[in-house]
């Protein structure tokens, strides 16, 4: 057992420390945040991520032939390190790297991968997602929008929702019936690539209870989607998108950033006054800090456990099943704390610091909701993992 | 980067786990909470002819050259057992105190005896205060040519009524800083002047008050540089407490496994009490719990063994998690078992009374959260 870097690992953060440094406005290593979800935030990731496109850091250890960096999983990991310790924006195609790309470069087709992949690197094209349904949601193997075959078409009616970043949306990563008939329904469903300015797409985005919207309403009305876009066999779509689940685990990057939050707790208590003595005087307050810096070294320790399973050739360790149920609840945790530390000025509408903490506690009730609720997790863990019946 | 057990300590885990299934099951568990010495010495000879006393000290001294890591694979395997017994006082605080301290003759006396299981050891430190930092240590040692004179009480020491070495953290100078002017002493324990009496706790565990009444000790036994040897009992305190999340991960563990086959097997009202969510998703809980326990504990077990300065955080931090885990996990335990995890015959109430005596053990998991906090004061200030 050994936590230590090598030698070219410490190199190559090196590297990165020093690109960072020449390319990353300061302003902006806390300005997207503040930002909030709009069109300035956007266009500022999406700068950023034609920066880190040039310099090869998108897709880091996709293979060169797509546009990818040809690195190795050590080396995006420290990548995503030394970007969540300098405070970079995040990058604009956040679904189409973290999501579509993965998933195309495992079960597209070599076309597939030519033309979707180095634009969902430089960020030429955005991806979005439409799995979600109002009939389906935890149970997603429910949903109704019907794909029927027309020629070398598909054409498509329904209707999505929670579907992220439409508004922004070049392609969208679709899920859809085309054998209504079959049980279990889960063998029914398709997986295509669509192109959001075809005809018959309708986008309402859904104001959050932040005041943001990155979730959406999409209404498709004969939409044809050209038989090329589906991605593995027709029918299969499932087994797809139970692949892309796979692919969402969470990383080093998202661990220090968590970390990060901590430490800005830590001065908010030290610089905050409750019943007349700076909070984190108060044993309380200590003890709540004390748990949130704990979880937030085992959601540390369980990436790098996972990484140190992968590097080995394992397949997903333990740890790695529950790594979103736990930063979910863990960030709850936390925001809940700054909140209390602030008192009722975390509940004042204004600007500034205050604003950002309020922004943070509402939006972590969609932690425990968005891509598999906890409940969800729990039975996935109880089933899969422990082997207990339904 | 390595996270993971190597191929020997797998190996370890595996023969350590057979061997303590066949000799400690929970009949000798239950024996043992009524016996006297509290643990066998049969079956200690026989741990030590599996290499076990020996399994941290190097090849010269009898021993197999492990590391703490190892040592840790092999504790996790005693909690998942309930092992009772001296154990971790012997190996943990006086093979790495000797080891780590002593002198080449002490070394080649004693070592090779813990090795052989020949000699059991404790460590004497907390006093009527209660506290685990220097400013707690009282006890009394005055130079007097070649040697010194120790007098003062020590409670909860464990298994000092079989131990044939104390360990003593006495103040040999007083000074203004707390941590200055402390001395590790090897105090025989037969020796004059020596009283102990014992308790036992509701898990069979034996804590011993020991007093020191004008007890003449050699100079030739202080362990490390007299006045300076805070440093030292802190690494050892670190030692143990890393050794007490390794029982609790494997206790937790035990009883969480326990947990899932009974939701299983369990019939009510027709299906298995598992398809319930309330109880899956207890043992679920149980699992993430159990699992991030692991990742905390093994990184706190190399931060000692290496010595790195984040074994200030890492010790309290894992300590606190593993402690409240086990407990937690033990609590619901005897939940998902309904009735019959309540009632004495079932083995569950001897994970719970367990998880509740090892969190008192060098502090409990809100003493821990409190120098966590310290801690990340500290760092932050310093930049």
């Amino acid at each position: 057992m050994d936590f230590r870097y090598s030698p070219e690992d410490e190199a190559f953060r090196k590297e990165v420390r020093d690109w960072i440094k020449e390319n990353l406005p300061e302003s902006w290593a806390t300005e997207q945040e503040a930002l909030g979800i709009s069109e300035d935030s956007f266009q500022m990731a999406l700068e950023w991520q034609k920066r880190l496109y040039k310099r090869g850091w998108v897709g880091l250890t996709w293979p060169k032939e797509y546009g990818g960096g040809g690195g190795t999983l050590m080396q995006q990991v420290i990548l995503s390190e030394e970007m969540a310790k300098a405070r970079a924006p995040g990058i604009a195609n956040t679904l189409g790297v973290g999501m579509a790309g993965p998933t195309i470069l495992s079960f597209g087709t070599e076309e597939q991968k030519k033309q979707f992949i180095p634009k969902i690197l430089s960020g030429e094209e955005i991806w979005c997602q439409g799995f979600s349904e109002p009939d389906a949601g935890s149970d997603l193997a429910n949903l109704k929008a019907r794909a029927i075959r027309d020629g070398d078409y598909y054409v498509v009616n329904g209707q999505k929702v929670w579907s992220t970043f439409a508004q922004y949306g070049d392609r969208c990563l679709l899920l859809v019936r085309t054998d209504p008939d079959v049980l279990p329904k889960h063998r029914g469903i398709t997986y295509l690539l669509m192109d959001m300015k075809t005809p018959g797409i309708e986008v309402k985005p859904l104001k959050q209870m932040t005041g943001d919207s990155e979730f959406n309403e999409m209404f498709l009305d004969n939409v044809r989607v050209p038989v090329s876009n589906r991605l593995g066999e027709e029918n299969r779509g499932w087994y797809v998108a139970m692949g892309t689940l796979a692919f969402e685990r969470a990383g080093m990057g998202q661990a220090i950033m968590f970390k990060q939050v901590l430490n800005e707790i830590f001065r908010l208590a030290a610089k905050t006054k409750r019943n007349g003595i700076p909070a984190i005087k108060d044993s309380t307050i200590r003890q709540r800090l004390a748990q949130c810096a704990i979880e937030c070294e085992i959601m540390r320790l369980n990436s790098y456990r996972s990484l140190s399973t992968s590097l080995k050739g394992g397949g997903p360790g333990p740890e790695e099943m529950f790594s979103k149920l736990f930063w979910s609840e863990m960030n709850q945790r936390m925001t809940e704390l700054a909140a209390q530390i602030l008192g009722i000025d975390s509940v004042i509408e204004g600007e500034g610091e205050a604003q950002l903490w309020q922004y943070r506690f509402l939006r972590s009730r969609g932690n425990t909701l968005e891509q598999g609720s906890s409940e969800i997790l729990r039975n996935v863990i109880g089933e899969r993992v422990l082997g207990i019946p339904r | 980067m390595e996270f993971t057990l190597n191929e020997e300590q797998q190996m370890l885990k595996g023969i350590a786990r057979d061997f303590l299934e066949n000799r400690c099951p929970k009949a000798h568990v239950r024996d043992m909470l009524t016996d006297e010495k509290g643990y066998s010495p049969e079956l200690w000879q026989d741990m030590a002819e599996l290499g076990w006393q020996g399994l941290m000290l190097p090849e010269e001294y009898g021993g197999t050259g492990g590391d703490f890591v190892d040592m840790v694979v092999l504790i996790e395997e005693m909690g998942r057992a309930l092992l009772p017994g001296p154990f971790i006082p012997t190996v943990v605080y006086g093979g790495v105190a000797i080891l780590q301290a002593g002198t080449s003759e002490k070394k080649n006396e004693l070592l090779p005896r813990i090795a052989q299981g020949e000699l059991s050891l404790t460590l004497a430190l907390q006093e009527s205060s209660e506290r685990f930092d220097a400013e707690g240590v009282a006890a009394e040692a005055v130079e007097k040519e070649d040697h010194y004179i120790l007098s003062g009480t020590k409670i909860l020491v464990p298994y000092a009524h079989v131990a044939d070495y104390i360990l003593c953290v006495c103040r040999s100078r007083s000074s203004s800083d707390a941590e200055d002017g402390i001395s590790l002493f090897l105090v025989d324990a037969e020796g004059e002047g020596i009283s102990c009496i014992t308790r036992t706790t509701f898990d069979g565990r034996k804590l011993c008050d020991v007093k020191l009444g004008e007890v003449k000790v050699s100079k030739a036994n202080l362990l490390g540089e007299p006045h300076g040897c805070w440093p030292l009992v802190k690494r050892l305190v670190d030692h143990g407490s890393v050794a007490m999340c390794a029982e609790a991960i494997g206790g937790a563990q035990m009883a969480m496994e326990m947990s899932i086959s009974y939701a299983k097997e369990r019939i009510q009202f027709g299906r298995p009490i598992g398809t319930n969510q309330a109880i899956k998703h207890k043992c679920a809980n149980m699992f993430v719990d159990v699992e991030c326990g692991r990742s905390i504990m093994y990184w706190a077990a190399w931060a000692v063994d290496e010595g790195v300065p984040e074994a200030s955080l890492a010790v309290p931090m894992a300590k606190s998690w593993c402690c409240d885990t086990y407990r937690r996990v033990a609590a619901d335990s005897i939940q998902v078992h309904g009735g019959i995890g309540f009632t004495w015959d079932h083995d569950i109430p001897l994970y719970f009374k367990r998880a509740k005596t090892l969190e008192y053990t060098f502090g409990d998991c809100d003493y821990q959260r409190e120098i966590v906090v310290r801690e990340l004061e500290r760092q932050l200030a310093s930049g």
